[in-house]
């Protein structure tokens, strides 16, 4: 042992070791930064010594709980029929339109909740457009002549949340069709089954795990949604923490109140990871012919477009026109209010968070690759489970870690006798984490999958020929990638966009985006005002709209494209 | 001591062992062929040769320096070993062309001075008009060209060839075998070749290692494996054998088809007593043993013939050229000494 140990020289060992160790090293760190925020609610949670936990119990954490899951309910069962049943209609049926409801069922994804609460709002309130329609017709001539619905309540949030998030099943269960090997419907249908007895027994069960995927997504976002609830004020959690938190003082309260809220998020991570491992349904067949597509006529084509049309009217043709219209009267008001200065903030935040958590994504990803072992793959995994985290818990995790380092920070600067103040606070930082830790998934995720079509042997070649691990990164893998990573920067991008929540908390003093400053007009009553704005970020939604639309259409197996 | 060295190499995916104690050198100019079934850990030695895969027991020494030791745990990262790895796949670069692909592993300030280099070894291989297409556009042939000039382009201390005739078609592979050689001969460069192709590794090796489930089983030239096989895996493995058993008996074994002599072994011990087709000679006149025709047929070079023995036992007989008796007659056959192994059971 001694002497073939002899032979290896010691500065060789070291420094090999030393190099192993920074891409892991890196694993790490990233899932460090990332879990700090969750920690740091937990804990600030949990070491409050007062009792604001029985206060919360007594006063307004039943209401939270109750109207929090009554969305959920609202909300999960309407993403769940509409999505369902409009991916097998544009997917099995032919009817007047159903080429292009395939990805113009996908646009009201380009809306956020609060652009649609303002518009449905707006146009139903006491003098909306409905309403004035209706005392016309009728000769009402006040509200007490009639009775409306109220606007501003849960149901209309439900509705609203469901308008804007069926795209997620829609796209995932459309998906999981189109997967389905034709044999196994065909073997259906020769075996008795009508079309949708087949439907019924063999393509639902087959892409259940695919829906449970996307209703898991789509809560998390309402979990996350601050815009909708708080305009509709719905006391759900995520609007209870800001309340808490900003109208009565208590950051501890709004840690604990976070904390009972990450509960529900792990149940619908538990519940969609497990969906995920349940979605690998192996098909026996390879033959994947054109899918058979019954020809509807007559009453059942005209149910089918409705069905169709309806949510794609509602969640964007909709709000896209009435903002549109009001964006040409009032884009001098818009303009007025520095509009380009509100979408230069944007564009910046949203770029460097896109670039920022695609290279970090990226280098994550081909850690993992370079030494796959059961901790870094944990690490790994960790670091992206952000996305489910609300923006609110987010905000309480993000400020207060920030804020230490800073008082930290000055105080090595006071012992210096150098005034540094707050380095942090004040700047970009804290958002730019926020985003990070919630959309980092996105790039690990599409970093991941598409590494994963670059093989171990291009790894291999690379090396063998003398390039380091970096080198071929950059050479080999980044320009393989290339298509895919700016694909997730795009996404990443849009999403940054349009969050609400932390870009509101952790934005610096008089540091408006396009969210916060619709969000700001329109809950003064001034979507008029506002609609340029609103307008702009449904238009850079659109962006991964037709990117989705187009890798759904190529994703068929057996396809030549 | 040049070329290369693995010592004493065992490794495990999880509980899986794949490697047990296996050495294997390398000379320079030297190849050696790795024989053996899939799954048999093969690879996994090549890989660990190359520095793909981190050691977990033994030494790898390239050139005189060792660049793995587990005891130690150096482990020098494989683009520090100058070693060249040419895939089963190729593992072309799918973004280059075929000449940034063969330049992939020359230093900037090389590569003016690597081209004309490579431009005559494209010449010699007849790719040279594809130097500025992509990899997807040519044929498995060419592109196992263009993968083993990569391979060979920085100059390499060792060259290391994954089942490197494994993608093409059958009637290719003749033509490609011979250049490739001729190509690795020239360079000089010491090689060590995977295979599961008995007749590929009799092609190409000076030397051939038989594996099986992680061990080495035999080590030796082409004739020394197909004449003094050590067991009978080896034996098998250049096709079936006519395989009876039969216990020592004062030096003689008794089988169906007569008494043989064995040597070596004690009386009573069970013997596996195996004769290749090839070791059967179709000869009436002096053919002692006699053996009744169930079917010929012609394979071109040589027939097989299928016979039986007056108990039913099937006999397989390869002869070369067309010799096709009639079914149900029988024959005199005479076997061949050298093409008779026996083992203990």
């Amino acid at each position: 042992m001694v002497s073939i140990a002899a032979k290896a020289p010691k500065s060789l060992n070291v420094r090999l070791k030393n190099r192993l160790d920074s891409w892991t090293f890196f694993a790490f760190f990233v899932t460090a930064l990332i879990g700090a925020p969750i920690i740091t609610v937990i804990v600030m949670a949990f070491t409050d010594t007062s009792d604001i936990w029985q206060h919360l119990y007594n006063t307004v954490l039943g209401t939270y709980v109750q109207q929090t899951l009554l969305l959920m309910i609202g909300v999960g069962v309407g993403v769940t029929v509409i999505g369902t049943s409009t991916a097998w209609l544009v997917t099995m049926c032919r009817f007047p339109g159903s080429r292009i409801f395939e990805w113009a069922l996908l646009l009201p994804l380009a809306v956020p909740g609060y652009v649609l609460a303002f518009v449905i709002t707006d146009q139903l309130e006491y003098a909306g457009t409905i309403q004035v329609f209706l005392r016309d017709l009728f000769g009402w001539t006040s509200a007490r002549d009639y009775w409306f619905p109220e606007v501003r309540s849960l149901p209309s949030a439900a509705i609203v949340l469901t308008l804007v998030l069926y795209p997620y099943v829609y796209l995932l269960a459309r998906a999981a069709f189109l997967e389905q090997s034709v044999c196994a419907l065909e073997v259906a249908r020769t075996l008795g089954k009508s079309s949708w007895g087949s439907f019924f027994s063999v393509a639902l069960p087959l892409a259940r795990p695919a829906i449970v995927v996307g209703v898991m997504l789509a809560l998390m976002e309402v979990l996350n949604d601050f815009g909708t609830v708080d305009y509709f004020a719905v006391q759900t959690f995520t609007a209870g923490i800001f309340d808490v938190w900003l109208n009565m003082n208590s950051t501890a309260g709004a840690a604990q109140l976070s904390t009972v809220l990450l509960a529900f998020v792990l149940v619908l991570i538990v519940l969609e990871r497990t969906a995920r491992q349940g979605k690998k349904f192996h098909h026996t067949s390879t033959k994947y012919s054109e899918l058979p597509s019954y020809c509807l006529r007559g009453k059942r084509a005209f149910w089918a477009f409705v069905l169709c049309a309806l949510p794609v009217l509602l969640g964007f043709i909709l709000p896209a026109s009435v903002l549109a219209h009001y964006a040409i009267n009032f884009y001098e008001e818009t303009l007025a209010a520095d509009y380009f200065r509100f979408v230069a903030n944007s564009l910046t935040l949203s770029t460097t968070a896109a670039v920022v958590a695609v290279l970090i994504g990226l280098f994550l990803a081909y850690a993992v690759r370079l030494s796959p072992t059961p901790a870094i793959k944990v690490a790994a995994r960790a670091a992206s489970v952000g996305y489910a985290i609300p923006g609110a818990i987010l905000a309480v995790g993000v400020l207060w870690p920030l804020g230490a380092l800073d008082s930290m920070i000055s105080l090595l600067g006071d012992y210096a006798g150098i005034a540094i103040g707050a380095v942090m606070a004040g700047t970009i930082i804290p958002i730019l984490y926020g985003y990070l830790v919630r959309f980092l998934a996105l790039a690990y995720g599409a970093s991941e999958s598409s590494l994963g079509k670059v093989t171990p042997n291009m790894d291999g070649a690379a090396r063998t020929l003398g390039a380091t691990p970096f080198t071929a990164l950059k050479s080999v893998h980044y320009p393989l990638m290339r298509g895919s990573l700016l694909t997730a920067g795009i996404l990443v991008f849009v999403d940054c966009m349009k969050e609400l929540p932390l870009t509101i908390i952790l934005r610096p003093f008089n540091f408006d985006t396009l969210a916060t400053f619709v969000y700001q007009y329109a809950s003064d009553e001034l979507i008029e005002e506002s609609a340029l704005g609103a307008l702009t970020i449904v238009g850079a939604g659109i962006i991964p709209v037709i990117l989705l639309s187009v890798t759904i259409t190529r994703s068929r197996p057996g396809s030549t494209s | 001591m040049s070329g290369l060295n693995l010592r004493a190499i065992s490794h495990a995916f999880g509980s899986n062992q794949v490697l047990n104690n296996v050495s294997v050198s390398v000379e320079p100019g030297e190849l050696v062929c790795l024989l053996g079934p899939s799954g048999c850990g093969k690879t996994t030695l090549l890989r660990l040769a190359a520095g793909l895969e981190t050691i977990q027991a033994g030494t790898v020494e390239i050139d005189g320096v060792v660049v793995g030791d587990a005891d130690s745990g150096a482990n020098l990262p494989p683009e520090k070993r100058h070693v060249g790895l040419m895939f089963q796949d190729y593992a072309l670069f799918p973004h280059l062309t075929i000449r940034e692909n063969i330049g992939f592993g020359l230093a900037q300030k090389d590569r003016t001075q690597a081209h004309n280099n490579i431009s005559a070894r494209m010449e010699s291989m007849g790719i040279s008009d594809y130097a500025d297409v992509y990899p997807h556009t040519l044929s498995g042939g060419q592109q196992q060209r263009v993968a083993l000039l990569r391979a060979l382009a920085p100059g390499p201390k060792v060259l290391l060839l994954d089942e490197p005739f494994s993608g093409l078609d059958v009637t290719r592979r003749a033509q490609v075998r011979t250049e490739t050689l001729r190509t690795i001969k020239d360079t000089g460069v010491g090689t060590l070749m995977v295979t599961h192709d008995p007749e590929e590794a009799m092609f190409m090796a000076d030397r051939i290692l038989v594996m099986n489930e992680g061990r080495v089983l035999q080590d030796g030239s082409p004739t020394d494996l197909y004449f003094h096989p050590h067991d009978q895996f080896v034996t098998e493995l250049f096709g079936p054998v006519n395989e009876f058993t039969g216990a020592v008996e004062n030096n003689l074994i008794k089988t169906p088809i007569g008494d043989f002599p064995v040597t070596g072994h004690e009386d009573g011990t069970e013997l596996a007593f195996l004769i290749r087709p090839e070791g059967f000679l179709i000869d009436d006149q002096n053919g002692s043993i006699k053996l009744k025709v169930v079917t010929a047929r012609p394979l071109g070079r040589s027939s097989v013939v299928m016979m039986e023995l007056k108990d039913g036992t099937p006999i397989e007989a390869r002869v070369p050229g067309v010799v096709l008796p009639k079914a149900g007659q029988t024959v005199g056959v005479s076997i061949r000494p050298e093409q008779i192994h026996y083992f203990p059971k």
